[in-house]
C-alpha cells in the first residue's frame, strides 16, 4: 500500500431541510467547493468516485449515486456506492482511501449526502430502525433512540455514568458549533436546560440527541505523487482501521476487554464485555488504525477526535473505546474538562483533574450540532479535521474560535447501527 | 396512424405543498411477502406459549435470541426452550418512535437476562411505572392468546 493524502474538502449547511436543492444539486455545491479550494485540481484529474448514502427510503431513489456521478460530470469514469448506516460516510472515506492506496487510482473523490428532510421525522425514525432486525428487534423497538437509552442506562449501571455528564457533551458540542456556520443546531446550553428538554427515551432528552438533516460532503484523495502536483496543504491519512458487531444488541457477548497497547488485563477483571454499555466493533476500529499509524498511545498522540456523537452517550461510550480514558471513565474525562475547547467558556466548572491532557473531542460540535445528514456525515468528519490539521479553519468558518494552535495529528470516527459498522482513520499534518 | 391521437383527460390531481420549489406528496406503500424462514420455529413457540431460543451443537452457547447457526463458531444450533422467568439487564421508556409505533407511545423496553443463556432478549415490560422499573428486577414472560406472528406476542411484566 502506497501513502494517501487528503487533498481538498467541501460541505453544504447542514439543514433540517434544503428543498431547494436535491442530492445532486447539494454534492454538486460541496463538489465545487472542493475544486475552487485546490486551484491545481481540475475535474479531469479524478479517475473515479465513491459516493455514500444511506437509505434509499430517503432518496426515493435507485442507484442516486450514478446520477450524482452524472451531474458532476464524471461519466464514463469509474464510481460505486458503499453502504453502512451511520458509518457509511466513514466507510466511503476508507473505500477512497484503498482505490488511492491501492494504486488503482491516483486521485478519488469520496462523495455523500442524505435527504432526510423528505419524511417528516417520525417516518425518518421507522426508516433508521428498519436498519436493525426486522424479524426481532425493529417490532419491538422500531426506535434507534430506544436502544441506545437501554444502552446508557447499563454504562450508567455499571460505571456510575450520570445525566449530567451527558448534559455537559451536549452544551460542549452545541456551544462548539456557534461558531460553525455549516452546523444546524448550534446553541448554549445548560445542564438544567438539557434535562428539562423533551423526553425521547429515558434518560435521553432531544438535546441529548442528534437531528435529521439534509446535507452533502465531499473528501478528495490523492496519492503522494499527485498530492505534491497539485499543491495546496495535504494532510496525509496515516491510519485506518474498521470494525463489527451483531447486529441485534441483545447477542453481544459478555466477555473479556480487547485491549489496547496502553492498557492492561488486571484493570479490566470485573467487565464484561462489551455487553450493551460498549462497542467492541470501535474497539477493534481503533486497535488497527492505531497500529498502522503507530500510535501507542491516544490520549497523548492525538490533538483532537471528531466522533460519532449520535447521542450524548455514545460519545462517552466511545470515548472510552477510542482509549482516551479506561473504559468506565467517560463521563469523569467529561468532568475533567479534557474534551472541551480550552479557549471557550461553557458556563461549567470542571473537575480539575489532571489525569487527561486536553483533547477536544468534536471541535466542529459533531453529528449533534452540526447535523447527521447520514451519507455525508462520516465525510463532514474528514473535512473538518482536514481543515484543522491545515490550519484553514478560520477561511472556512469565516471565524478563527475552533482552529486548534498546532494540530499534528486529529482522529475521525463513524459509526452504524448499535456499533454495528464502526470506522476510525487518522489524519496528519505533513 | 391517428395523427389526432390524444391521450384521455383524469379528474385526478396532485397534492403540492409548495411552488418554489414544487414540492409534492408522493405515497410509498409496499406489501413484502416476509418469510422468517429458519427462525420460523420461534413464532410457532410464541402460539404455545414458549420462549425457543438456540443451543450451539458445537460450543454449547445458548441465544436467547435464536439464529440458525453460532455467532461464535459457526456450528448450527437445535432449538431449546428458554426459561420464562428472566431479569431486566437494561431498559428504557419510549416517549416517541418510529411513525408504526407512536400510537403506542409510551412504552417500556427491556433488555432480558436468563440464567443459564449467554445472550439477552429484547421485549417489552408492562405493568410498572418508569420509575418503578430497575436493573436486576425479576420479570416473567407473558403470551398474547391470539397471536399476530410478532416478536410482541411475547411481553414481561414484574414477578
Amino acid at each position: 500500500m502506497r501513502p494517501v493524502y487528503m487533498v481538498s474538502g467541501g460541505i453544504t449547511k447542514f439543514a433540517k431541510a434544503l428543498p431547494q436543492t436535491d442530492f445532486r444539486r447539494m454534492v454538486k455545491d460541496a463538489f465545487d467547493y472542493a475544486l475552487a479550494d485546490l486551484p491545481g485540481l481540475s475535474r479531469d484529474r479524478i479517475d473515479g468516485s465513491v459516493c455514500s448514502y444511506f437509505s434509499d427510503h430517503f432518496t426515493r431513489q435507485l442507484m442516486a449515486g450514478a446520477m450524482v456521478q452524472d451531474y458532476l460530470g464524471l461519466n464514463p469514469k469509474p464510481s460505486r456506492r458503499v453502504e453502512g448506516g451511520g458509518a457509511t460516510g466513514g466507510l466511503c472515506f476508507q473505500s477512497a482511501w484503498e482505490s488511492v492506496a491501492s494504486g488503482r487510482m491516483e486521485v478519488c473523490l469520496a462523495m455523500g449526502f442524505e435527504t432526510m428532510g423528505r419524511v417528516n421525522t417520525w417516518k425518518g425514525n421507522e426508516f433508521i430502525a428498519l436498519a436493525s432486525d426486522t424479524n426481532f428487534d425493529y417490532p419491538v423497538g422500531g426506535f434507534y433512540t430506544g436502544y441506545y437509552a437501554m444502552m446508557v442506562n447499563r454504562h450508567m449501571h455499571e460505571f456510575g455514568t450520570t445525566v449530567e455528564q451527558m448534559a455537559k457533551v451536549a452544551i460542549k458540542n452545541h456551544l462548539n458549533a456557534v461558531y460553525n456556520p455549516y452546523a444546524q443546531r448550534p446553541g448554549r446550553l445548560t445542564v438544567e436546560d438539557v434535562r428539562a428538554a423533551l423526553m425521547v427515551a429515558e434518560p435521553l432528552t432531544i438535546l441529548d440527541c442528534c437531528q435529521m438533516s439534509d446535507g452533502a460532503a465531499v473528501a478528495i484523495l490523492a496519492s503522494e505523487e499527485m498530492a505534491q502536483k497539485l499543491g495546496g496543504t495535504p494532510v496525509r491519512v496515516t491510519g485506518v482501521g474498521s470494525g463489527t458487531d451483531a447486529m441485534r444488541m441483545a447477542d453481544r457477548p459478555h466477555g473479556e476487554v480487547i485491549l489496547l497497547p496502553h492498557e492492561n488485563r488486571e484493570e479490566y477483571a470485573d467487565l464484561k464485555y462489551p455487553g450493551v454499555h460498549s462497542f467492541r466493533g470501535g474497539r477493534v476500529a481503533a486497535q488497527n488504525a492505531y497500529r498502522m499509524a503507530g500510535i501507542n498511545d491516544p490520549g497523548q498522540e492525538l490533538d483532537f477526535v471528531e466522533l460519532h456523537d449520535a447521542y450524548t452517550s455514545s460519545e462517552i461510550q466511545t470515548c472510552e473505546d477510542l482509549g482516551l480514558c479506561r473504559y468506565g471513565e467517560g463521563g469523569s474525562f467529561v468532568d475533567s474538562g479534557a474534551p472541551f475547547m480550552p479557549n471557550l467558556d461553557y458556563g461549567l466548572s470542571f473537575s480539575g483533574s489532571g489525569k487527561w491532557r486536553p483533547l477536544p473531542v468534536n471541535p466542529s460540535g459533531g453529528l449533534l450540532a452540526c447535523g447527521h445528514p447520514v451519507g455525508a456525515t462520516g465525510l463532514m468528519q474528514a473535512v473538518f479535521a482536514f481543515w484543522q490539521l491545515q490550519g484553514t479553519i478560520e477561511k472556512h468558518l469565516k471565524d478563527a474560535t475552533l482552529q486548534l494552535p498546532d494540530p499534528r495529528r486529529g482522529l475521525i470516527h463513524s459509526h452504524a447501527g448499535t456499533g454495528t459498522y464502526i470506522t476510525v482513520s487518522i489524519m496528519e499534518r505533513v | 396512424m391517428d395523427r389526432n391521437a390524444k391521450l384521455p383527460e383524469t379528474e385526478g390531481g396532485t397534492i403540492l405543498f409548495n411552488t418554489d420549489p414544487i414540492i409534492i406528496k408522493h405515497h410509498y406503500e409496499v406489501d413484502y411477502l416476509h418469510s422468517y424462514a429458519q427462525d420460523s420455529p420461534f413464532f410457532v413457540g410464541l402460539t404455545k406459549g414458549k420462549l425457543m431460543g438456540s443451543h450451539c451443537t458445537g460450543c454449547g452457547r445458548r441465544y436467547a435470541t435464536p439464529r440458525g447457526h453460532c455467532m461464535e463458531c459457526g456450528e448450527p444450533t437445535e432449538w431449546v426452550e428458554i426459561p420464562g422467568e428472566g431479569r431486566v439487564h437494561t431498559f428504557t421508556t419510549c416517549h416517541f418512535g418510529g411513525e408504526a409505533f407512536l400510537k403506542e407511545t409510551p412504552f417500556t423496553l427491556v433488555m432480558v437476562e436468563f440464567d443459564g443463556v449467554d445472550t439477552l432478549f429484547l421485549s417489552r415490560l408492562i405493568g410498572a411505572k418508569p420509575e418503578e422499573v430497575k436493573i436486576g428486577m425479576p420479570i416473567r414472560a407473558r403470551f398474547l392468546r391470539n397471536c399476530k406472528f410478532k416478536p410482541t406476542d411475547v411481553y414481561f411484566v414484574p414477578m
